[in-house]
């Protein structure tokens, strides 16, 4: 029996597909079997994200209004063989076109077979936001750290603090600044976890790289040179319950005398 | 048979006080109360009202009963009703005082688009974020960082206070007065330990801690309750 972890933010554009994918890719790398359902219907763009578009025949509206069974809708990512799937939203519906109740019974027959069920939830909170919680037993809550984001964030976690099927939300913090942070212009790590106050699952630094591998469909995790990519791995790590530390964001000094202490290991 | 006496009056040094007893009916004690009023007839002279303070004992009067009563006593002679006291309560009135006067604690974060409404004193342990929203009839009492609005006294008691470990609200409000947060906040500056309340000009006021001791004596209760 797997886990269905819904990934979910209330602001758009903070990198919630791009999250979904990633985790869900780093998992595979794990081992584990994963299926990505993308919930954003009318606007779907998780199977661009992975670079499955092209082979989309069924999508998740077909699968709910029973035009076709669940696996024809399942498009397999050949890159982890038998370790990837993803169930696609639907371009030509929206998002009424679902009942929380639907959901429900699709992501318990998707836990069947796979270890992990990553749900990727639409912005805002109204059906959308209702469909892909409804399933889910745990959330991951993604912000950056801007003041906007981290608002809708924190109603976001209220509103999934009152639904009773979802564990406690995780958070991760995208696209950290390093240098914005250190300046003080951008919220600090620490000021925005304490303000939401729940776990923090991850952080990951801003990366040109993301962009580039999203636009060639390739998620970035896939690629092991990339600062993101080990965060994408270690918030996949930290799902399967290992306890990895929290990536250090090049804040330290590149002096010469620093390099001194660090070779004499002084701290 | 001696007859019991159903009114007595009595001097004392803030002026007279009636009591009556509570033993009789309240068709009785209306006919005493007439005739007392009425035969006790050595005139004062002086026009000047008297205030008078009446006590009925554990006698229960309904809203009605008690106007007639001090009707009654307003008709004769100079005699003013300051006060009516009685030992009794209705259970609602009990219940709702209790409310009013309780704490009650809280565990939660207030977050964004949450509301908390409360009859009585609120204890949160915990924050109210930017958008959270806290409302109690009494005061309010934060032991977190207070970022959002809070509303003390919502019923329209001036006299509450809201205190908070961090205080950054985005607006107070207690009874009907509002305040909102400065613009321009230092960043640097320390909001700790802070509470406010309507200072005598009507405003609301922000201040340490430590001045409701003064400003709000009454804040110190020893039994909860009545």
């Amino acid at each position: 029996m797997g886990e269905a972890i819904v990934v979910t933010s209330g602001k758009g554009g903070v990198g919630k597909t791009t999250t979904s994918a990633n985790i869900g890719t780093a998992l595979a790398l794990q081992g584990k079997r994963v299926c990505l359902v993308d919930t954003d219907i009318g606007l779907r763009n998780l199977d661009v994200v992975m670079g499955l578009e092209n082979r989309i025949i069924y999508d998740l509206v077909d699968v709910i209004e029973g035009r076709c069974k669940i696996h024809q809708a399942l498009v397999k990512d050949k890159r982890f063989d038998d370790h990837l799937y993803l169930l696609p939203a639907a371009q030509t519906s929206d998002k009424t076109a679902v009942q929380p109740e639907q959901m429900r019974k699709l992501v318990n027959e998707l836990k069947q077979d796979y270890d992990y069920i990553i749900i990727d939830c639409p912005a805002g909170i109204e059906q959308g936001y209702k469909n892909a919680v409804a399933g889910a037993d745990k959330a991951i809550v993604v912000t950056t750290p801007e003041v906007s984001a981290v608002r809708d964030a924190d109603r976001i976690i209220g509103l999934l603090e009152k639904e009773e099927n979802v564990e406690s939300p995780k958070l991760v913090i995208n696209r950290i600044r390093s240098h914005m942070m250190k300046n003080g212009d951008m919220l600090d790590v620490d000021e925005i976890t304490t303000h939401l106050s729940i776990d923090l699952i991850g952080i990951v630094a801003d990366d040109d790289e993301v962009i580039k591998a999203s636009n060639h469909g390739e998620p970035i995790a896939l690629n092991p040179n990339s600062k993101a990519s080990i965060a994408y791995r270690n918030i996949a790590r930290r799902i399967l319950g290992e306890s990895v530390p929290l990536q250090q964001l090049d804040t330290e000094d590149k002096g010469v005398f620093s390099k001194i202490k660090k070779f004499f290991g002084v701290r | 048979m001696k007859k019991t006496q159903n009114v007595t009056i009595k001097g004392t040094k803030d002026g007279l006080t009636l009591h009556l007893s509570d033993t009789c009916s309240y068709d009785e004690l209306k006919k005493e109360l007439d005739r007392k009023l009425s035969n006790s007839s050595r005139v004062q002279e002086e026009q000047q009202l008297l205030s008078v303070k009446v006590k009925v004992g554990n006698r229960y009067l309904t809203k009605e009963q008690a106007e007639e009563l001090k009707d009654l006593i307003r008709q004769k002679r100079n005699l003013i009703v300051d006060d009516l006291e009685t030992n009794v309560i209705t259970k609602e009135e009990a219940e709702r005082l209790r409310q009013e006067t309780e704490i009650v604690p809280v565990a939660k974060v207030i977050r964004s688009g949450q509301v908390l409404e409360i009859t009585g004193d609120l204890l949160l342990v915990g924050d109210v974020n930017p958008g959270g929203t806290v409302k109690a009839t009494g005061n309010i009492f934060i032991m977190g960082a207070l970022k959002g609005i809070a509303h003390a006294g919502s019923g329209g008691n001036k006299e509450a206070v809201i205190a908070a470990s961090v205080m950054k609200p985005s607006q107070l409000r207690i009874s009907d007065c509002i305040n909102r947060a400065p613009e321009e906040v230092p960043e640097d500056e320390n909001r700790v330990m802070e509470c406010a309340y309507i200072s005598d000009n009507q405003q609301i006021v922000v201040d340490r801690l430590q001045v409701l001791m003064k400003k709000r004596p009454s804040l110190t209760r020893f039994e909860g309750g009545l």
